[in-house]
């Protein structure tokens, strides 16, 4: 198993920064993923951010926090010019545990898989009273 | 409805604009004016799917702005306007003469740029713009968020809040 990066996480203040520690807990491959931050920088300074980071690092992945966020619309931009990349707007967690696991698929085929199983994590979950004893003893109705 | 807020933000469309403000204030539509977004399909393109379908944006130079404003403003739905620099908002305030507040969301660093703000930069040639407004009468304060306090121009220019 190489811990060597494949993406990019940019988004908002600490988002990336935050989530990669998340999946270094979980998983223990935060080094696949490596952080980008637009706190304070022109649209500008991070799509260089985002082009440098990318291009020195040979990756052809990105995941963004929010489709209409400054590290979104840098990233398009940069896209124009490198062949090849895909970018993951509206990345959770569970997107990204799915990626930095995906060994066996390539890091734009491990991302189209991640964004399935990111979209699929989210769900809704709704109180319900806990049972009690005479609820377990019940009518017997199976 | 009418435009309900004229905002300077090098970043154009992101995500304050969009979600930040575009959510509470309920806005329908953006107008984005600028030069070179005007001049070219592909930076319009990358712009319009940065907001949700629901929202409409519009784009324009200064020129194109200036006629579509009345119209803007006639819209039963609210609108946002936005301007990447402080040269084309003084352009607009200048031949539109009806803009009374603009608000300082995002100006970065720059070469010739001192800070002035967490998120405010200027040279010496803009905070002269944006003195010049004030004095006609437009009220500019810098607010990134809507739940930030407004900070006057006054303020901003003397880097009080640093």
């Amino acid at each position: 198993m190489s811990d060597e990066a494949r993406a990019v996480v940019a988004g908002h203040a600490d988002y990336a920064v935050g989530i990669i520690s998340a999946v270094e807990q979980i998983t223990g491959r935060g080094s696949r993923l490596v952080p980008v931050s637009g706190t304070g920088r022109s649209a500008a300074e991070i799509e260089e951010a985002i082009r440098t980071t990318m291009i020195d690092r040979g990756l052809k992945v990105i995941f963004t926090d929010l489709q209409a966020g400054s590290c979104s619309m840098a990233a398009r931009r940069m896209m124009a010019g490198l062949e090849g990349a895909v970018l993951v707007c509206g990345a959770n967690l569970p997107t990204l545990l799915d990626f930095v696991l995906a060994d066996d698929l390539s890091p734009q085929d491990a991302a189209l898989r991640a964004l399935e199983r990111g979209r699929s994590a989210m769900t809704m979950l709704t109180s319900r009273p806990k049972p009690t004893s005479a609820d377990a003893g019940g009518s017997g109705a199976r | 409805m009418s435009l309900v807020l004229y905002r300077i933000d090098d970043r154009l469309i992101h995500g304050q604009v969009v979600v930040g403000w575009g959510q509470p204030l309920d806005v329908g539509f953006i107008v984005l004016v600028d030069e070179s977004v005007a001049a070219s399909d592909w930076e319009q393109e990358l712009y319009r799917m940065g907001v949700p379908m629901e929202m409409d944006v519009y784009f324009h130079d200064v020129n194109g702005a200036v006629e579509a404003l009345p119209g803007y403003r006639a819209d039963p739905r609210r609108g946002l306007l936005l301007t990447g620099d402080i040269e084309t908002m003084q352009r607009l305030v200048d031949r539109d003469g009806a803009i009374t507040a603009v608000n300082l969301g995002g100006i970065h660093h720059k070469a010739g740029r001192t800070q002035r703000m967490r998120y405010v930069f200027l040279t010496e040639e803009e905070a002269d713009a944006l003195r010049r407004m004030s004095t006609a009468g437009v009220t500019i304060t810098a607010q990134d968020v809507p739940t930030a306090r407004p900070t006057p121009l006054h303020d901003v220019l003397s880097g009080a809040t640093l």
